[in-house]
């Protein structure tokens, strides 16, 4: 399956004080993506305020950016949404809320329901800067799903557009596929489990890469990471652990009302970012 | 991982060593059976029939190996007041309803249950059920039987029951009292007295042999009657025959009632608390380093239970006491705990009519010392320098508790744990908003295959069970670090956890490491304090004694290191046969050559565990040889060496030299490389020398002579001794030797 490009980047906008770091953020992604950034404004049309997005955006056009500034009124959540399907947006770009006196991002309440809802691609930033900072590690989630090989060849893709120079595929073995251990018995016999399923989900990601065409893997520090957790939120503490700047993971299958009523998978990593985040879809 | 062994031949090859283990175990099950029954004011067989069918069923169909189980001293409380409001026809039906509660815990795996309560809780709950124990069997011991309302009233009785006994004007109290007394004395000092033909029979049990003893003096000898009033006498000890033919009718006509399903729920949970509690520390002290499976454990105790209920027993636990004795003498598997039920039918249909010659203050001596050591004042220094707010859990579990019920108890406790954990939180916030997360991580490292976990936002006795669940997964030997950077609070009960896990594994040759706390606060610089961990504190003390300021000369003298402070890492000890059933406390007042390799050192181990926990100083020599030798144990041949040869060790006979053989009893795996390495030189150097145990692990020697500290006498002549054998084994020509 091949890697999503991304034709067309998308980012709400507000007058909030990130507002320019947000934009520089996005305009640095649209340039090494050569994709197309849409500036989305809920509201109506203005001239005035049409004014202000470009005087940030001016140094980014200069270097050939193509930008535009799209006003499409409305309640905030449907409005983003709205755009996104009309304007065909491939990557929704969102910024995460920093929670008072600590050290923890958050996803603030609309930008989950549009992460939650949205069709597209989303990429959360936790720490918006005008400064580009380098991107150095990506951890990439390689578990069994048919969304996985898009999902890693898009890391690679990201990685060199990037300049990124590590990236480490993590398999999570989610542990009712072990058992549990009970004496020494079930010990040895889960240990040896534990050991097949890695040799599985390696061979299982070995195949993945071999797909990757060659272009996008040099220069790349491949590593495969088997890590025992709950699958979908530990590689969110995996990445915290390992200091990783952008973790790309899959679209989780729609969520409902009970998976919020017992958080689950997504919504865990939405309440707590360790880093910078990508979800492809 | 070991490969898979013939496991029919080992068990065969074990079994007399299980017996023998089993009958040592049973000689304190009979006393302490007929005890707890009593206190617990049910018929004195009942004890002796849970720890039979206790021992028949889970010795078949559980799924630990070393414990022992039996009636269990926790549940004494619980029984009373069981017996007293539903009568006891009906405390045995609810007796056979916490044991379907117990097989239904067990088909939920909820063998992680013990984890959910916080240590102090715990400790608290065990400290209140000491207390009951104690408050009531004193008054029987002092010869005053009392019949008091609630458990307070019978401690605040204690002391005008101690002034009553100087007013005894009746002889036969005043005997009773004295056996009760001497009884109790015999308890405390037992383990005092290191002579290993003492310590074959147990405490208890020298109290009925005494006992009994006593009674035939009387009866043939000075032809009196026994000088004990007969109400101070065990009574009704029914015959073998009786026992079948009244085997008694559990009553369920109060099932309907609120307080018999409170008596079940109580006498279920203090069960399985009690068994988890016992089954984790019998694990540490397993010499074949076997995990236990507890979830099946707690379907066998449930069935045994069920079982023992309509026999006429009471509960079936697991028993840390008998399990630990067990351990000491050599029990390997289940057969030593079918072997103690088995060995108790014996004593029943041989025995039952001796019974009634013990005198009852004797036997509730022995109660009042397990109360005593549950309720230990140790025990609170021990929570006080881990913090002060463990105390107040403590506290308020214990007074809960006696003044109460127990499940009130420990319900207290966990909320005012909780209460405690958010005030030092500054709101409860942290704990609402996670408590639900997947919070533990773990990973192996690939370069160096190090098993690393990170914790995030708070780990306490709430969320412990996730830790533990991914702990668990790690074989034992492997190498662990677990990062607390992440975590915001870490408390007491998992500290406490986690130093287990430390022992079990550096015991096991594994590495366990605890980081990312350094940047936490802490009140107290106790390793077990909430939040911090610092392992292996301990403060120096300034001033030496004068043995230690003579040490210290000596050192001089021999151009030896002396340090006077503890030695945190006692690994180096931890591979010798003579250490694996014992557990290392610390290690002091080092001599040693530059390199180390030449060690004089006083070390504290304890053996078993509770009443059977005996603590023992001694001195030792450890020398680190710079050639590989057979592994083997070299002792004086003795009475209990001959008993051993009977239970199957073996002793080595060395070719031409009958009267080493005959001397000396020599033990190890490589017989060939053994026979080798005793060449002639070796053995005249042994004949000609005096007596010491030695011990090798195949790189090194450990040398002690006594169970007790050496004095600078005797620590002069061990160093000779030791450097003379280091001579002659190193002056031997080097023959390459196959090592196990």
């Amino acid at each position: 399956m091949a890697h999503k490009n991304f034709t067309t980047i998308g980012i709400g906008v507000t007058f909030s004080p990130n507002l320019k770091a947000n934009i520089y953020e996005a305009s640095r992604l649209a340039m090494v993506f050569q994709s197309k950034l849409l500036l989305i404004h809920v509201g109506d049309v203005s001239e005035e305020k049409r004014q202000k997005f470009e005087t940030i955006l001016q140094p980014f056009i200069v270097d050939g950016l193509d930008a535009q500034v799209v006003f499409q009124p409305g309640k905030p959540v449907d409005a983003i949404l709205e755009s996104v399907t009309k304007q065909n947006i491939d990557l929704l770009i969102l910024g995460a809320v920093k929670r008072e006196s600590l050290l923890k991002y958050y996803v603030g309440s609309i930008a989950r329901k549009i992460t939650r809802n949205v069709s597209c691609s989303v990429m959360l930033l936790i720490n918006p800067s005008i400064e580009r900072v380098q991107c150095k590690h990506i951890v990439v989630n390689g578990l069994e799903d048919k969304k996985t090989e898009q999902t890693i060849a898009t890391a690679f893709v990201v990685a060199t557009a990037l300049e990124s120079d590590k990236i480490t595929i993590v398999e999570e073995i989610s542990h009712d596929k072990v058992g549990t251990v009970e004496d020494t018995k079930s010990l040895r016999k889960t240990n040896l489990l534990k050991e097949k399923i890695k040799r599985q989900e390696d061979t299982r990601v070995q195949t993945i890469l071999s797909h990757i065409p060659e272009a996008h893997k040099k220069n790349q520090n491949i590593a495969t990471q088997a890590i025992f957790g709950k699958r979908g939120y530990s590689i969110g503490h995996y990445a915290q652990v390992v200091r990783a700047d952008l973790l790309v993971m899959n679209a989780p299958e729609k969520s409902g009302f009970f998976d919020r009523l017992f958080p689950h998978d997504i919504e865990h990593i939405l309440t707590e970012l360790p880093n910078d985040i990508l979800i492809i879809r | 991982m070991s490969p898979k062994k013939n496991n029919l031949s080992l068990f065969f090859k074990a079994l007399p060593k299980n017996i023998f283990s089993g009958f040592v175990v049973s000689l304190i099950a009979l006393p302490l059976g007929l005890g707890l029954a009593m206190a617990s004011e049910a018929p004195p067989i009942a004890g002796i029939i849970a720890a039979v069918v206790g021992g028949v069923l889970v010795s078949i169909l559980g799924g630990s190996n070393v414990t022992i189980s039996g009636p269990g001293n926790g549940l004494v409380g619980v029984l009373l007041v069981a017996i007293t409001t539903l009568g006891i026809e009906g405390a045995y039906a609810a007796i056979i309803c916490s044991g379907i509660l117990l097989i239904l815990l067990g088909f939920l795996k909820m063998g992680k249950l013990a984890d959910f309560f916080p240590s102090s809780a715990i400790q608290g709950m065990l400290a209140a059920i000491g207390l009951i124990i104690l408050g009531k069997q004193f008054h029987i011991m002092m010869g005053n039987k009392l019949s008091l309302d609630g458990s307070i009233a019978y401690l605040l009785e204690i002391p005008s029951t101690i002034i009553g006994v100087f007013k005894y004007t009746d002889s036969g109290l005043i005997f009773a009292a004295i056996a009760g007394i001497s009884s109790l004395f015999i308890m405390a000092f037992y383990g005092k007295i290191r002579n290993r033909f003492l310590q074959l029979v147990p405490a208890p049990m020298w109290i009925v042999l005494i006992a009994i003893g006593i009674s035939y003096y009387y009866e043939l000898v000075l032809q009196q009657p026994n000088p004990v009033s007969p109400e101070y006498m065990i009574s009704g000890i029914p015959a073998p025959a009786q026992i079948i033919n009244e085997i008694p009718t559990p009553n369920f006509s109060a099932i309907a009632s609120g307080s018999f399903w409170v008596s079940v729920l109580a006498l279920t949970l203090i069960s399985s608390i009690e068994s988890l509690l016992s089954i984790k520390a019998v694990d540490k002290l397993d010499p074949q380093k076997r995990r236990s499976n507890v979830n099946r454990d707690l379907k066998a105790l449930g069935l045994a239970t069920i079982g023992s209920g309509f026999l006429g027993g009471l509960n079936v636990v697991t028993v840390i006491a008998r399990s630990s004795v067990n351990v000491n003498n050599g029990g390997s598997n289940r057969s030593a705990n079918f072997a103690h039920a088995s060995f108790l039918v014996i004593f029943i249909v041989l025995f039952s009519s001796q019974l009634t010659r013990i005198p009852l203050p004797a036997l509730m001596a022995i109660l009042v010392y397990t109360g005593y050591k549950l309720a230990s004042p140790k025990l609170i220094g021990k929570l006080f320098s881990i913090g002060k707010e463990q105390l107040l859990i403590f506290f308020t579990t214990l007074l809960v508790t006696l003044f109460v019920d127990l499940i009130t108890g420990i319900v207290a406790g966990v909320i005012m744990t909780f209460i405690i954990h958010i005030i030092i939180n500054k709101g409860a916030s942290i704990f609402f908003r996670n408590v639900m997360k997947p919070n533990v991580l773990m990973f192996q490292e690939q370069a160096t295959g190090t098993y690393y976990i990170s914790v995030k936002h708070f780990c306490s006795f709430l969320n412990f069970y996730k830790l533990k669940q991914k702990l668990d997964d790690i074989p034992e030997n492997k190498d662990v670090v677990i990062d607390f950077s992440l975590c915001q609070f870490v408390d007491h009960t998992v500290m406490e956890n986690l130093s287990g896990y430390q022992e079990v594994f550096v015991k096991r040759d594994g590495h366990f490491d605890v980081i990312g706390l350094d940047l936490h606060g802490t009140e107290s610089a106790h390793p077990f304090a909430l939040r911090r961990f610092v392992p292996g504190l301990q403060k120096k003390g300034t001033t030496l004694t004068k043995r230690q300021l003579t040490l210290s000369e000596i050192a001089k003298d021999f151009n030896m290191q002396y340090e006077a402070g503890k030695l945190s890492d006692t690994h180096f000890l931890d591979s010798y046969r003579f250490f694996r059933t014992k557990k290392i406390e610390r290690v002091y007042n080092r001599l040693f050559t530059k390199k180390s390799t030449f060690k004089i050192f006083d070390v504290n181990y304890s053996e078993g565990e509770f009443i059977a926990k005996e603590e023992v100083k001694t001195t030792m020599l450890h020398i680190k040889l710079d050639q590989n030798i057979p592994t083997f144990t070299l002792d004086r041949e003795g009475f209990l060496e001959k008993v051993s040869l009977l239970a199957g060790f073996k002793d080595i006979p060395i070719d031409n030299h009958s009267d080493f053989t005959k001397r000396f009893y020599l033990k190890g795996q490589n017989e060939a490389s053994i026979k080798e390495f005793f060449n002639d030189e070796l053995v005249i150097f042994f004949e000609s020398n005096p007596y010491y145990h030695i011990e090798s692990n195949g790189e090194a020697l450990l040398i002690y002579s006594k169970e007790r500290i050496a004095g600078i006498k005797e620590i002069k002549s061990l160093r000779d001794f030791g450097e003379r054998l280091e001579t002659t084994i190193s002056s031997r020509k080097l023959q390459p030797v196959e090592i196990f």
